[in-house]
Order: C-alpha cells, then structure tokens, then sequence
C-alpha cells in the first residue's frame, strides 16, 4: 500500500465520518452535508490522478452525464417524492457496484476473488431490483399492497438456495470465462430482489428503504474488497451500519420485528369488528350537526393555550401541512403554544413528516419526537390530528391481539379535546378500527384536511 | 486488513449515527446514500485496470449510475437541509 494514498484516504474517510457527525445537529447539518461532498469529490480527483484517468475523454463524459442525470433528479423532486427518489438511489449505488464487480470478474486473480466478485454482484443486482420495486409501490405504479405469489416463501428460499450453491460450487464448473460466470447470478438475484421486495406492504416501506440503503453500503463495501480499496470498503460499512440502525429503530416504532415485515406478515387489514366496543363514554353522532361542530372547533381552537398537532402520512397526500402551518401561526398569534408530535413512521421514510413540515416552514424546535411530547399531552387543551391514525390509535395500548397492539402511539388521547381532521372514519392502514373517534371528547372533522384546515383558518381570522 | 477496516468503520458508523435525532433521519438517509455512491471510485479503478472492452464498458455504466447516485444524493440532502429553520426566538413570551 503506497503510504500517501493512504493517507489521503485517511483524510477523506475522516471527513466523511465527521460529515456524517455534523448531521446530528440541525443547526451544523448543511456543513456536515458540504464536508462529505467535498470530501467525496476529493476522492474521486485522486483517483483520477492515480490511476491517469484526467485526459481519457470517455470517462469524464460519463462522470458528467451522471452528474446531469443526478441533479436534475435531486432539483425536480418534491418532498414528499423523497422515499421514491431516495429508493431509485440505492438502485442506482447497488447497480453500479454490481456493474463494476462484473467488470473486474474478467480478471480475477483468484479463486477467493471471484467469490468475492460474486457475492458483490449478488448483494449489488439484489438492491437495484429491489429498489426499483419499492419506488414502484412509493409511487403507486406497483400495487402497494403485498403481492403474494403462490408459494411464495418457498420460491424464495429455492431461489436463494439455488444462487447459493451455484456461488458456492462455480468453481468446479471450470468456466472458461469468469465474466460468463458473473452474468448467470444475475437473472437470479435480480428476481430474487423482485420477489423479496414485493410481497411487502406500503406502510411497511420504511423499513425496506433502511434496508436497502444498508445493501447499497454493503454492496460497496465488497466492490471494495474486489477493488481492494480500503475507502470503498470503510464508506460502505458506515453506510451498511446506518442503513441498519435505521431499519431497526423503524421496527422498533412500529412494534415489528424485521422478519415479519419482509415476510409481510401482520398487515392482512382485520374487520375491525373484531374489537369488543370500547367502555369509553361513547357519545351519539347524531347529537351535532356539522355546523355545530365546526363552530365548537372554532371555540375550543380560540380558547387554548396549549396545542399539539399530531401529523399522518395522510396530510402528506393532501399536501395540507402549508395550512397546518398557517393554522399555527394564527393560533401563536393569538397566545396558545403550538407544538409537533412527530410519531416515527409518519411518513413513508424516517424522518419524512420532518422534511415535509420544514418544508412548509414550520421551524425544527416545534418538531418534537414522541417520547419528547407524549407525557404533554395530558396538560394539552386542543390535540389536533391531521390524517393520522394507526399512530394515534388507543388500540394499540388498550386492545391486545390486533396487528398494532403494543406498537408505540402518540397519547392524543390524553388530551382536554381532539380535533380529528382526517378524511374518513375508515381505519388506517393496519385496518384496526380507530376508537379514538368514538371518544366523547373527540370532534370529528371528517374531509380533506386541506379544507378543513383551511376553513377553521377563516373561522378563526374572520371572528377575530 | 480490509476486513478489519470494514469492522471498524461499521462500528464508527454505527456510533455516529445514533447521534443524529429522528429529526433529521431523511436527510441522514439520503447523505449516506450518497456516500454509498463512492463505489464511483472502484467503478473509475475498474475502468484504468480493465483487459477487456466488454468489462470497461460495464464499468462505463458503473460510473454513470454512482454519479447519479452521488450527485443526486448530496444535492437533495442539500435541499433539505436548507429548509431546517430555526424558530423565532420566543417572540410571544
């Protein structure tokens, strides 16, 4: 190993890691973001360098059309694309290092090598398929709900069995090209990620994109072991150990363990029906009209000084978290403090319902996780959820053996009166019926949040 | 050597980011995502060592997909980042 390019390599990893460190302070992310890219650009000079790559027109060209290709895609994208944009990523990292680990299977040097060539293009072409089919259901063009083949488990295992063997028994077949080798994984792994990835769920998708992410990391990391390049292998670790974390604490959130998400167990929508009927004071539906409603919203939103909002995926999908927003500062303006209860999977990716409200302008101190906030809903005048509702669920504490009993919620509850401006009284995605809108002290503002919101804005500016 | 570098990195990484809050876990996904792009540099390595025109074109492709990969990634970190706003100091209190 010549003694400057590693050290120089040092110097990169390094500013990667402290990159990556600097993220965990909102107010330091935007450096720790430009440090490892500035860092990564370094590297990829050196290379250059090293290997006498600066005048070879080719591949400058190619570093360009990625670049072109990579920051239209990042400047188009809207927030709440994110998860499908950050998927395709993955897919094209997992690509890449399945490509390059191809290419170096023309010239291996060992026999150690080529099975490191090997498992590279398998964990690499595992990803990109994978990926692909969760950006298909991200953006609906794949049906979200797990599509389940016959015999789908053992297809899997024989799928995987048989690539496995073949890895492992490759050498005797005595190819007489290692790149012929290499080519015959592929069909193999790539159906493998298609039938893995489609059989998961929707709401699920948090944890395959964390999942992902980690091969991608892994699948660098081998590209290095093929390229011996001690960067490669380091970058990758760090972002298969992320990639990781990520997938667990999402489980965790969601009360799941990582093998039945990727088994799709536990998401077959149950009638709610099948809960007893709450003992909670139910109130008679009928007993206000919806202006009555809407009036006792105004009311009760005028008189409070303390005001959560718990946000769902399904103000995303109306894109109501501008009138949130404005709501808020209407209800500042008039004295009440107005805070965000961020529950972990809101959203379709971690931290998801985090970008979307930063991007609508609500400040990061007013973004609160949910172990921060749940003890404060009890001291709270007005809970206000806006299309949420698995993660606002009493069930899930109160009610044992449905799909989220036990997962962790946000005690909206807990508070003096709830506003539910959700679209329908349909349960959320577990199908576990919500007796959260049977509480007495729940007002139901049924329809799109967005005009519901943009009514009680009106209400409350018009009234004064 | 290498095996211990991957151990070792894994672990860093691993410390490292149970620092960063779920605040900020979409933009820590999409920076690292970029990271991951760094097989660039084996797909660059790949391409100056390749005996064949079939593996240097494979590696080719390589390059182009990990740019998108990394350039998209930084850029839309980025983006996001740049939205993280600080709140008004307690104007009402």
């Amino acid at each position: 190993m010549p003694s400057t390019i590693f050290y120089l390599y040092l110097i990169v990893a390094v500013a990667v890691i402290s990159g990556i460190r600097l993220l965990s302070s909102p107010e330091y992310a935007r450096w720790g973001n430009i440090i490892a890219a500035i860092a990564m650009l370094a590297a990829i000079v050196l290379i250059l360098a090293q290997q006498e790559l600066l005048g070879v027109g080719s591949v400058v060209v190619a570093l360009l059309i990625g670049s072109i290709i990579g920051a239209a895609l990042a400047i188009q994208v809207k927030m709440i694309q994110m998860p499908q944009l950050v998927a395709f990523l993955n897919g094209c990292g997992g690509a890449a290092s399945c490509l390059v680990s191809l290419a170096e299977t023309a010239n291996p040097a060992t026999t150690a090598n080529m099975y490191i060539c090997g498992w590279a293009v398998i964990v690499g072409s595992f990803t990109f398929s994978g990926s692909l089919i969760a950006v298909g259901k991200l953006s609906g063009k794949v049906k979200q709900q797990p599509v389940i083949l016959p015999h789908h488990s053992w297809l899997t295992s024989g799928i995987a069995l048989l690539l496995i063997l073949y890895w492992a028994f490759a050498v005797y077949l005595r190819f007489t090209s290692f790149l012929l080798y290499g080519v015959i994984l592929l069909p193999f792994a790539l159906a493998l990620g298609v039938i893995f990835t489609i059989r998961i769920g929707g709401a699920d998708m948090p944890v395959v994109i964390c999942f992902l992410n980690a091969l991608s990391g892994l699948a660098a990391s081998l590209c290095g072991f093929v390229t011996q390049n001690p960067l490669l292998v380091a970058c990758g670790a760090m972002v298969g150990a992320s990639g990781i974390l990520l997938s667990q604490k999402m489980c965790r959130a969601m009360n799941r363990n990582l093998a039945n998400v990727f088994l799709g167990l536990g998401v077959t929508p149950v009638s709610g029906k099948r809960l007893e009927p709450d003992s909670l004071q139910l109130k008679k539906e009928a007993e206000m009209t919806e202006e009555d409603k809407f009036s006792f919203s105004l009311k009760i939103l005028k008189e409070a000084d303390e005001v959560i909002i718990a946000p769902g995926y399904g103000m995303a999908l109306s894109q109501a978290q501008f009138k949130v927003w404005e709501l808020a500062e209407i209800l500042e303006a008039r004295g009440a403090r107005v805070r965000f209860a961020i529950h972990p999977v809101a959203g379709r990716m971690p931290g998801h319902m985090n970008v979307l409200l930063a991007e609508a302008g609500v400040p990061y101190d007013k973004l609160l996780e949910m172990d921060a906030i749940n003890e404060d809903f009890k001291n709270t005048d007005v809970a206000v959820t806006v299309g949420a509702c698995d993660v606002v669920n009493p069930s899930a504490i109160r009610v044992a053996g449905t799909p989220i009993s036990g997962m962790p919620i946000l005690k909206v509850f807990e508070a003096e009166n709830i506003l539910v401006c959700n679209l329908d009284e349909r349960p959320g995605y577990s199908g576990v019926e919500n007796p959260l809108y049977k509480e007495k002290h729940a007002i139901l503002l049924w329809g799109d949040a967005k005009e519901t919101l943009d009514r009680l804005i009106k209400g409350l500016s018009d009234r004064g | 050597m290498l095996v211990l570098v991957f151990i070792l990195s894994g672990l860093i990484g691993y410390w490292v980011i149970t620092k960063v809050p779920s605040l900020l876990h979409t933009p820590l996904m999409s920076g690292t995502n970029a990271i991951s792009g760094v097989t660039v540099l084996g797909a660059l390595i790949a391409v100056a060592v390749a005996a064949t025109t079939s593996s240097k074109s494979l590696a080719m492709v390589a390059i182009v997909l990990a740019m998108v990969n990394v350039v998209g990634g930084f850029l839309v970190t980025g983006r996001m980042l740049a939205m993280f706003k600080k709140g008004k100091s307690k104007g009402k209190e």
